[in-house]
């Protein structure tokens, strides 16, 4: 049996930033399908947009910090924040739109707290905030899926034509929002588009987004603890306060864990290594407030999904999850945990 | 302590000192009332008449008052006058008056006005503690009026909205339309905008200052460059 020679180093550098990125970038490819398969060529052209204006920001803002270009334009992690956020927004929103939430993504959300690292938000989730309180009209206003042509979404994202009747639709979860005497199954016969559970085919897009997020799963980007523990959250309250199908119902776990933003979120957006916990204990309580607060957000808030507002309420506790679930260190028996008197 | 004079006195309260960029003294007006021209403007004269009326007092005051007690017996002074702000512009700008509600109340507790009436004018003459609370009610409402402008115009696309709430009819034409069309930038009203302006502003006054000490720097090319002495152990007498 011949064996190979190999020489030492064996264990290969493939943990570096720029490695990390490409993995995300890779691992939303099923979910821009998906998405491009419903809607056309709008969040193509949103990812294209919204990268390019990132990648601008970042170079913009990295000049002024006097701080080296091509070091930091290289580790993509500008490109995931635009890819994200290019996801999150409606596809064929207005170029300013896009415009906009990239430039408070990058510049507000993360070169001012100091670059990558030190961000404490999730910068895709605070430029998608800035914009959806900013502009609610255009952020709610989703096409509806298969009809949109690339002239009339081109002319939508320019603003030269109004928007032609019809072209837009509730998501599932703005009907069930505005929803006052129909039951479920009435809402739903009203609404033909709106798939099995998740709505407006979103269903398609929230499993697309699963599978990407399984494989960077797989490769060990992050562990289970954030994502599960988010969805459990998220299935459990759905679960308890699940009304059946009568009109003052809130909709069934499977209705929750595949529509809006779910999947997007448990697995590219609560799994941030940057804004979110750091320690397992601390991912889990990290992703089930997530979970929790979506449900509070869909179910009894102003907005008809809460992702976004949950992640950045949720990075806001991280730093005080961190301090009361730090692990044990070696040579310990206890782990240290909170504030000690007399330290 | 001497004197401070009258120039150092302006500096201090216009840039150097600067109680809304340096200090960030009196933040909850500051960022509260800033959201329109016509909000903070109301509020920085306001805040200016008590603080130059209330520094003048308390510097009448200063050889009379105990200083254990100093500081409630302040405290009273600046209630007194907000009261009388309040009851004046409730009877001359009503509708400016419900518009910023409590925050004329909260007048009394504006540091920036505690503040300098610790600080300065329980130090000094009555002329200086007055100039004092005129520069620095000066540089407070500048960057108000500043900030509320600046919010005013991103968030709505015009300019000086609704001045006759506080200057009377003739006022009512004044109003700007700088960005015709304009769709509107909720979050600059909101109050988010008001930290991000306030951050801008004050990142912008540190950036100056800068390029100022670096000017200073290259007109003098051969200063002898301060040596810093390094720690190595003990103590340093």
């Amino acid at each position: 049996m011949a064996l190979p020679r190999i020489t030492s180093p064996h264990a290969k550098g493939s943990n570096r930033t720029q490695q990390v990125m490409l993995q995300v970038l890779l691992a939303t490819l099923p979910g821009v399908f998906a998405l491009s398969w419903l809607f056309g060529f709008g969040t193509l052209i949103n990812l294209l947009w919204a990268s390019a204006c990132a990648l601008g920001f970042e170079a913009a803002i990295l000049a002024l910090r006097q701080r080296p270009l091509g070091f930091y334009l290289n580790d993509y992690s500008a490109l995931v924040t635009a890819v994200l956020l290019a996801l999150a927004l409606p596809p064929y929103s207005p170029w300013w739109l896009t415009l906009i939430a990239t430039g408070f993504a990058i510049v507000f959300g993360k070169q001012l707290y100091g670059g990558l690292g030190q961000n404490p938000f999730n910068p895709a989730m605070l430029g998608y905030v800035v914009v959806l309180i900013s502009f609610p009209v255009e952020m709610t206003s989703w096409p509806a899926p298969h009809r949109v042509g690339l002239l009339d979404g081109l002319q939508h994202i320019l603003g030269i034509a109004a928007l032609p009747d019809g072209w837009t639709q509730a998501t599932a979860l703005d009907a069930l929002k505005i929803n006052k005497s129909l039951t479920i199954d009435e809402l739903w016969a009203q609404h033909p588009a709106f798939g099995r559970f998740g709505g407006a085919s979103v269903e398609a897009v929230n499993l697309a987004f699963l599978a990407g997020g399984l494989y960077l799963l797989h490769k060990r980007l992050f562990t289970w603890h954030a994502p599960v523990a988010m969805l459990a959250a998220l299935a459990l309250m759905s679960l308890l306060f699940w009304n059946g199908s009568g009109s003052d119902s809130h909709g069934s776990p499977l209705f929750h864990l595949l529509s809006g933003a779910t999947m997007l979120g448990a697995f590219f957006i609560v799994t941030d290594p940057v804004s979110g916990a750091t320690s397992n204990l601390g991912r889990l309580i990290f992703g089930f407030g997530v979970g929790v607060l979506v449900y509070i957000i869909r179910a009894w808030g102003g907005y008809p999904d809460g992702m976004a507002f949950a992640v950045l309420l949720m990075n806001l506790a991280a730093p005080t999850i961190d301090y009361y679930t730090r692990p044990r260190t070696y040579g310990h028996r206890k782990p240290t945990r909170g504030f000690k008197l007399g330290e | 302590m001497a004197s401070p004079s009258f120039r150092e006195i302006s500096l201090n309260g216009l840039w150097k000192n600067n109680p809304a960029l340096v200090q960030l003294l009196g933040l909850c007006p500051l960022l509260g009332t800033s959201n329109s021209t016509v909000n903070a403007l109301g509020l920085a004269l306001a805040s200016a008449i008590v603080l130059i009326c209330s520094n003048t007092a308390v510097s009448l005051v200063r050889g009379v008052v105990n200083t254990a007690v100093r500081l409630p017996a302040f405290v009273m002074i600046i209630a007194a006058l907000t009261t009388c702000i309040e009851l004046l512009m409730q009877a001359y700008t009503y509708e400016l008056y419900q518009i910023l509600g409590i925050f004329i109340p909260l007048i009394t507790t504006n540091c920036v006005i505690l503040g300098r009436a610790d600080a300065f004018a329980a130090k000094n003459d009555p002329l200086r503690a007055a100039y004092d609370g005129l520069v620095m009610g000066l540089g407070f409402g500048v960057v108000l009026v500043l900030i509320g402008a600046l919010r005013e115009l991103f968030g709505t696309g015009v300019l000086f909205a609704n001045m006759q709430l506080l200057f009377g009819p003739m006022a009512a034409g004044w109003q700007v339309t700088v960005f015709p069309g304009y769709p509107g930038f909720l979050l600059a009203i909101l109050p988010p905008g008001a930290f991000i302006v306030l951050g801008l502003l004050i990142a912008g006054k540190n950036r100056i200052d800068q390029a100022l000490v670096e000017r200073a720097r290259a007109k003098q090319p051969d200063a002898p460059v301060q040596s810093r002495r390094v720690r190595v152990t003990g103590v340093i007498e």
